[in-house]
């Protein structure tokens, strides 16, 4: 990188004329139909060069159709694209990148079977005499981790690494050709505050030089904090183009959700934070020195009934590692694990179910969504899992439990029968929620439950989690988002270096420097 | 503990990978591995059992007896890793002996016949690949009818066994170049050779050999991912179609015959020593080096229960059954663990 990117203020555009230039890529009047769905009516879009654009809409909306119509990977049913002055049809992706748009697609598309080296460089190859030079190609990897701070081997598989870092590697994989339009759909949903931060860095630099970037995200901050200009979804049709400057916050979600204010309001105002009487009630599960070599070092943690115990930490801190010994994925080395008060051992998430806790897995694309199957067949299969096989639910039971949850969660389509693989990425993650809310289980573990959720949604998703837990339900809850936590949890259990470095009792003084600090510090002075 | 050189603002290195113990053999190899450890018990048991066992004929027999094998699995080796399979490879074995012997009888020259054999496995291949790819038919299916196409082919063409007198094919069969104590190798075991020697350098060192691999971790990501998945894909059964083209004449050489009933089940031993030889069959992961290793173990079953001399041949089919058995647990717990 040759300029220092931090230089550039955040919210300014590289060339303040950018939008005299015509655009890069101009797309009119899109239209694109899936069997009984119009997923996107007329939808216009426009590219600056030098300049972000955030395409905004709730789950839903359209905003990953209208990306992948772009990029040839869905065809168009009406409107035009062009790019640089001439009119395009691209067949597939591969077109797409020679024309000089590289994607960053919703979810990490990418190959867990190949070394992040090769994943990086796919295509892309550094070769000498026509075959591949490994060892180049490495290193070409290995710099282009370094411009977002990726310190790991690029010779190590994929699939050991977390979803965060995927998500980066994705990101690294972007930037590998030269591109005149980098197009990234929800880059930063599972990603840290650091990690954002060296992204921007690397997104300042790209828009300096003259680069489009199309970016998407639902947390608010990074929009305004990046993009230059925004377009707004609703429903697969267009709101709007706007300048970012010009577009106020309220207003700008107001336009996104089509209803008034006050209701987001209503469903932002912090859930109730009620500690439970605990009296003489015993943890429903209680870790005494529990830990598994080379994933956690053993930690003790108690979590009542009626109670939310979010986890903080950095990326990479054991977060997801801590709740895979609560519920068996992974079998803990030392330690022990009491369940209502019984000594246990979780060998398998089967036996953590038999005891009613349940997980719900940051990574829905792998371990969760089956998206062959249908949303009620998907929600229907945790409390299936939980009666066993034989038995089958009855009809009426399902379909109620069914109606329920997509009503209370906004599952769109609220079609029950919708095939879970065509969902938005937002509402495939409800559905999953869906299906381990259903189970009504005594411990829920929440993995990043928020991932890719709409504002709305995600306020009605807290609502819904604080409420299980007034009902006597024990909720551990783990998120990147540090105000998220806050604002749920009763208590806040802070890792670091795969190490629980200490407990905060929540109260109404406790603020996310707090547990900034306490992370800092290493725990060492708290 | 190195805890200190983290700071609120900017910590370094957060996002690096858990470490993996120094020792841990990289996974990707450790099915492969698998194969060596049966390979090196099969030798020191039929080492230690039977006298002239371990000599470098029994060895060189290995190879040469089983050289189209080795030219099918390496052709295999391609289709599976896309996480695709072949079933037409025995018959096309035999559409293209019945071919060769049928030209020959009619005066054509080996010039002629030999590329001419190989050439029908790349077309039914292609064939194979536009049905898998274009019109998305499940590579079972396609396979299955290509299969039942070429063997129906044999029929018309050589309804009965023809023998091969040309003396091209008679001088292949014949050359043995080697020392005098059995350590030699025949032209078609130079032919097989080669082909994994090409194979091995396609698959690891150009971009269609990368690409073979992305698409087996996942077809939709390599889409994504702009690589030219509809070309690799048919490509692959191209491949396996032409080492099939090429295993018949190879395989002719060796019966110094066409005839319609030879190579039936073929494509299940090709299968077998690809999986043997540490290949998922979901595809993705394996080396054409495993799966030539998969050949030796096939072909060592069959050395040793002819070494055993009381055993009824059946007894290979056994053996091969249990361990492709005992192969494929082993792969889906290593692919579970790794989870
Ligand atoms: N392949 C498909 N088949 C059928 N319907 C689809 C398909 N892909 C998307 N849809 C539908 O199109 C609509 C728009 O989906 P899209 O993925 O573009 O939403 P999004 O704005 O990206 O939402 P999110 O924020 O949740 O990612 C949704 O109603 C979805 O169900
Ligand atoms: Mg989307």
């Amino acid at each position: 990188m040759t300029t220092s990117p931090s230089a550039i203020p955040a919210d300014q555009p590289a060339q303040p004329a950018a939008s005299d230039r015509p655009p890069v890529v101009a797309m009119t009047g899109i239209t694109v139909t899936f069997p009984g769905v119009k997923a996107l009516d007329g939808v216009d879009l426009r590219l600056f060069p030098g300049e972000v654009h955030a395409l905004m809409g709730e789950n839903g909306a359209g905003k990953s159709t209208l990306i992948k119509a772009l990029t040839g990977v869905y065809s168009i049913d009406a409107g035009t694209i062009v790019v640089d002055g001439t009119e395009r049809t691209f067949t597939g992706p591969a077109q797409a990148q020679l024309a000089g748009i590289s994607t960053v697609y919703q979810e990490v598309n990418l190959c867990d079977n190949l070394s992040v080296a090769e994943n990086v460089m796919l295509g892309h190859e550094v070769r000498r005499a026509g075959l591949v030079d490994f060892r180049a190609t490495r290193r070409a990897a290995r710099e282009h981790l370094k411009a977002l701070n990726l310190d790991i081997d690029p010779a190590s598989t994929l699939s050991s690494h977390s979803l965060a870092v995927q998500q980066l590697v994705a990101i690294c994989r972007a930037m590998v050709v030269d591109a005149r339009v980098v197009i990234l759909d929800e880059p930063t949903s599972s990603l840290d505050v650091d990690e954002v931060e060296r992204l921007f860095a690397v997104v300042r630099d790209l828009r300096s030089r003259g680069v489009a970037i199309l970016f998407v995200s639902h947390f608010l901050e990074q929009v305004y904090a990046i993009s230059d200009r925004m377009t707004v979804l609703r429903n697969g049709t267009l709101v709007g183009e706007y300048r970012t400057a010009d577009l106020p916050r309220v207003e700008l979600v107001q336009k996104m959700i089509g209803r008034s204010l006050e209701v987001l309001e209503q469903l932002e105002e912090a859930p109730k934070r009620v500690v439970a009487e605990r009296g003489d009630v015993q943890p429903y599960v209680q870790a005494i020195g529990l830990g598994r070599k080379g994933s956690i070092e053993p930690f003790d943690l108690d979590v009542y009934p009626g109670e939310v115990v979010g986890l903080a930490g950095l990326l990479g801190s054991g977060r997801t590692e801590l709740a895979r010994l609560l519920y068996g994925a992974d079998r803990s080395d030392v330690g022990e694990l009491r369940v209502d008060g019984q000594p246990t051992k979780l060998r398998t998430p089967r036996s953590a179910l038999a005891r009613r806790i349940v997980y719900s897995s940051e990574s829905r694309k792998t371990e969760g969504i089956i998206g062959d199957l249908t949303v009620r067949e998907n929600i229907v299969l945790g409390l299936q899992a939980e009666r066993g096989w034989l038995r089958r639910i009855p009809q009426r039971k399902a379909d109620e439990v069914v109606a329920q949850y997509v009503e209370q969660l906004g599952i769109r389509p609220a079609n029950p029968d919708a095939i879970a693989g065509n969902l938005s990425g937002g509402n495939q993650q409800k559905v999953l929620l869906a299906r381990w809310l259903a189970t009504q289980p005594k411990l829920l573990l929440l993995d990043e439950p928020t991932r890719g959720i709409d504002v709305g949604a995600k306020a009605e998703i807290q609502r819904l989690v604080a409420e299980l837990a007034e009902q006597g339900m024990a909720v551990v809850f783990i998120s990147a988002e540090l105000e998220e936590v806050l604002r749920l949890s009763h208590r806040i259990a802070v890792l670091r270096d795969r190490r629980k470095i200490g407990e905060l009792t929540n109260g109404d003084d406790v603020t996310t420097d707090d547990v900034v600090d306490l992370i800092a510090s290493g725990g060492q002075d708290a | 503990m190195a805890t200190d050189q983290l700071t609120p603002t900017r910590p370094a290195g957060t996002a690096t990978a858990q470490k993996t113990p120094r020792w841990r053999l990289d996974a990707r190899y450790q099915p492969v591995l698998g194969t060596v450890v049966v390979l090196a018990v099969m030798l020191a048991v039929g080492g230690s059992r039977y006298e002239n066992f371990l000599t470098g004929r029994v060895m060189a027999n290995i190879l040469i007896n089983n050289s189209f094998l080795v030219v099918l699995a390496v052709g295999m080796t391609f289709v599976i890793l896309t996480g695709g399979i072949d079933l037409s490879v025995g018959a096309v074995v035999a559409l293209s002996g019945c071919i060769s012997a049928w030209m020959f009888t009619h005066g054509w020259s080996a010039g002629i016949t030999i590329p001419v054999c190989v050439l029908v496995g790349t077309l039914i291949g292609l064939i194979v690949g536009v049905m898998v790819h274009v019109f998305e038919i499940q590579p079972f299916i396609a396979t299955l009818a290509a299969m039942f196409l070429a063997r129906g082919l044999c029929y018309l063409v050589a309804p009965e066994s023809i023998p091969i007198t040309d003396p091209t094919i008679v001088k292949l069969s014949q050359t043995r170049w080697g020392t005098d104590d059995g350590l030699v190798i025949t032209p078609s075991g130079v032919i097989a050779l080669a082909v994994v020697a090409v194979a091995f350098v396609v698959l690891h060192y150009t971009r269609f050999g990368r690409t073979v691999y992305a698409i087996g971790g996942s077809e939709q990501s390599a889409r994504l991912m702009g690589l030219p998945v509809a070309r690799t894909k048919v490509l692959v059964y191209v491949i396996s179609g032409t080492c099939a083209g090429l295993g018949g004449l190879l395989f002719a050489i060796f019966s110094r015959s066409g005839y319609s009933l030879t190579g039936v089940g073929m494509e299940l031993d090709a299968i077998a020593a690809v999986v043997i030889g540490g290949t998922l069959l979901t595809g993705g992961s394996g080396f054409v080096l495993g799966s030539v290793l998969g050949v030796v173990v096939l072909g060592l079953i069959q050395t040793i229960i002819t070494f055993q001399g009381t055993l009824s041949s059946w007894w290979t089919k056994i053996v091969i059954g249990a361990l492709l058995l005992v192969f494929v647990v082993l792969q889906r717990l290593l692919v579970l663990r790794r989870r």
